[in-house]
């Protein structure tokens, strides 16, 4: 197995759960439940590919997507934070909703039922292995940017104090749900990034074409202990097991299934606490009455 | 009618009918930006859904399957739990029933078979449903996350068994049950020739008055409502918290799991690989607006059946992934309404005198 192909590989699938777990990890310290991951990809995946196939211009693709994320988490943050509305529920919907708009779309705009024509990407030198992609360096650095921003900015204290303790915060005069909307929004904007880059890389939008990836990144987040380089690290570990299936196909001593189990698997025995506890923010999910 | 009822029944109709009135104004947006009449999009919608046998069968089996889920979702809810995973219990309530429809030989008569095939589609969406309910009492795991993750666990795992193992080949089932099948409703109403629908759908609305039974007319039930109400006064009042939450895990499994046979035995006669196909999900929705009564929850499946049957009728006109987003929307709205309404509604009231 060569080690260059290996680590550009696992990097490549890696980019999409750095940029959802990042998102995660900020709606979540904020106290909101972040199971819309996949929907936020997919719509940024969609947005993105429409965005550049009408300019011609990724970097356009990239605003687009960017902005179908914020919708989709503006979405979110209202239903949860203005309406009380269930946050697991909204979650479920929005995946839900993202699936049927970008279908839908899809359909209106590509007269097709499984992908779109094909869009302009970045770079894509073999000479590169694909690291001539802003995306992919933008992704590896939203986990350590994130950590910065959470634990060295005045706005980081402040999305910590009300995922932990939102009445203490309100205490000392700060706006619980205008800080929610803001870590929300941000939240959206990050996830649909990891679907830009994937419909960039693949130069196209297909039909659910995140396939889950968004839980791989809910399940980096909890890893990861709401943390979010421990979440990147645990998103690279996810990445690397699959990237090791990939190269050993052929091989038949562990089937492929079990593979794809490892993440969940471990996400629940950390939730257990079996190797320490994971526990989540205080306040996490407490936004109804 | 006693006032303090009619105000429950307030606050558990308005959700639902502003969901949909909001999912009708989005649907008629939706059939204008595809430069389409709402009107006759939604009278196509209407007549191949109740305007003929099969469509109305199709929708019937349809039913089924999420009266099953949604009951499922709904249960654990009474308990305050949220059972994400009725997906996996689903397929796994399946493929238990399909290996003992397998296993047994075709001269085993049905009213033997298919008992058993029941049996062992709720002891295989019991058993994916007791995992995080034991995870929940013993480590105080969130059942939302370990249901979700065991979702793509069970699935995975059921995928290597039917392809390792299972499968006919150049297919992802697995061959054909012989013993146990459910006769179609085509047997004894022969207007439904060509549907799918079985006699699972009695099960189902068996189940449904059973569940309503057991949520209100049973000690335990009393219990499980007390539970999900309020977990700290129940414990006080001599409940066991503990106990209630692994029975309600493991019953909406069983329940998820015997949805599983609608496909099973009574539709395709195997097991194949996705076969579930969001059913467990949707369960979630039914259960939302079917506001968690067993009533509702039937009536809410019927809605969902028929819109998800309705997009075929109207795919020459509208692409059919517009009901997809009117599921996300009836969802969405809802969720967002229930809270308000309740405000709304305490607001208006006029205060009880002391």
């Amino acid at each position: 197995m060569n080690p260059i192909s290996f680590l550009t590989q696992m990097l490549r699938i890696a980019i999409p759960y750095l940029f959802a777990a990042s998102g995660g990890v900020i709606a979540e310290r904020s106290g909101i439940i972040s199971l819309e991951l996949e929907g936020l990809m997919l719509t940024g995946a969609f947005s993105a590919t429409l965005g550049a196939h009408y300019t011609g211009s990724p970097w356009i693709g990239v605003l687009a997507g960017i902005a179908g994320g914020l919708v989709f988490g503006l979405i979110h943050a209202v239903a949860t934070i203005r309406y009380r509305a269930d946050q697991v529920v909204v979650g479920i919907a929005i995946n839900l909703l993202a699936i049927g708009v970008t279908r839908f779309f899809l359909k209106l705009a590509f007269q097709s039922s499984s992908n779109s024509p094909r869009v302009n990407g970045f770079g894509g030198s073999a000479a590169w292995h694909g690291l001539d992609n802003p995306l992919v360096w933008m992704g590896v650095l939203s986990a350590p940017v994130l950590a910065f921003f959470l634990y060295r900015t005045p706005f980081g204290l402040r999305v910590r104090a009300v995922g932990e303790h939102p009445d203490a915060a309100t205490s000392v005069g700060i706006s619980v749900p205008k800080v929610r909307y803001i870590a929300v929004a941000v939240s959206g904007m990050l996830a649909a990034l990891g679907g830009v880059f994937l419909a960039l890389d693949q130069h196209q939008f297909t039909d659910q074409m995140t396939s889950g990836r968004g839980f791989i990144a809910v399940a980096a987040v909890i890893f990861g202990r709401w943390d979010p380089v421990k979440a990147g690290l645990a998103c690279l570990f996810f990445a690397a097991a699959e990237t090791l299936q990939i190269q050993l196909q052929g091989n038949q001593l562990i089937p492929s299934q079990f593979i794809e189990m490892i993440p969940y698997l471990l996400t629940i025995i950390a939730l257990a606490g079996v190797v320490g506890r994971a526990i989540p923010p205080a306040a996490l999910g407490k936004t109804g009455e | 009618m006693s006032s303090r009822r009619q105000e429950q029944l307030e606050e558990a109709l308005f959700p639902p009918l502003v969901a949909l009135l909001v999912a009708l104004i989005c649907g008629d947006l939706l059939i204008m930006s595809y430069g389409q009449s709402p009107a006759t999009v939604y009278r196509l919608l209407l007549e191949g859904t109740w305007g003929n046998a099969y469509g109305f069968g199709q929708v019937l089996y349809k039913t089924t399957t999420l009266t099953f889920t949604g009951l499922a979702v709904s249960l654990g809810i009474r308990a305050g739990l949220f059972n994400v995973g009725a997906e996996s219990q689903l397929a796994a309530g399946g493929f238990l029933a399909a290996l003992v429809g397998l296993g047994l030989s075709p001269a085993v008569p049905g009213i033997v078979a298919v008992p058993l095939c029941l049996i062992a589609a709720a002891a295989g969406g019991g058993i994916v449903g007791a995992i995080p309910g034991w995870l929940k009492v013993r480590f105080g795991a969130h059942e939302v996350i370990v249901t979700i993750m065991l979702n793509f666990v069970v699935l995975a795992l059921l995928n290597w068994i039917v392809a390792a193992h299972l499968h006919v080949p150049e297919t992802l089932h697995t061959p054909e049950i012989r013993a146990g099948v459910m006769p179609r409703l085509e047997s004894v109403i022969p207007a439904f020739h060509g549907s799918a629908a079985n006699f699972t759908i009695l099960i189902a609305l068996l189940t449904a008055v059973v569940g309503w039974f057991y949520l209100f007319r049973s000690r335990r039930g009393f219990d499980l409502r007390a539970v999900g109400l309020q977990p700290d006064a129940a414990e006080y009042g001599g409940i066991s918290v503990g106990g209630v939450w692994l029975r309600a895990m493991t019953v909406s499994g069983m329940i998820a799991g015997i949805g599983g046979i609608n496909y099973v035995l009574g539709y395709k006669h195997y097991y194949e690989e996705g076969f579930a196909g969001g059913a467990g999900f949707l369960g979630i929705a039914v259960a939302l607006v079917g506001r968690n009564h067993p009533v509702g929850v039937v009536l809410a499946a019927l809605f969902f059946a028929t819109l998800s049957q309705g997009g075929l009728a109207i795919h020459a006109f509208v692409p059919k992934q517009m009901v997809d987003v009117l599921q996300g929307v009836v969802i969405l709205a809802v969720a967002m309404s229930v809270p308000e309404v309740r405000a709304v509604l305490r607001r208006t009231r006029k205060p009880v005198a002391a």
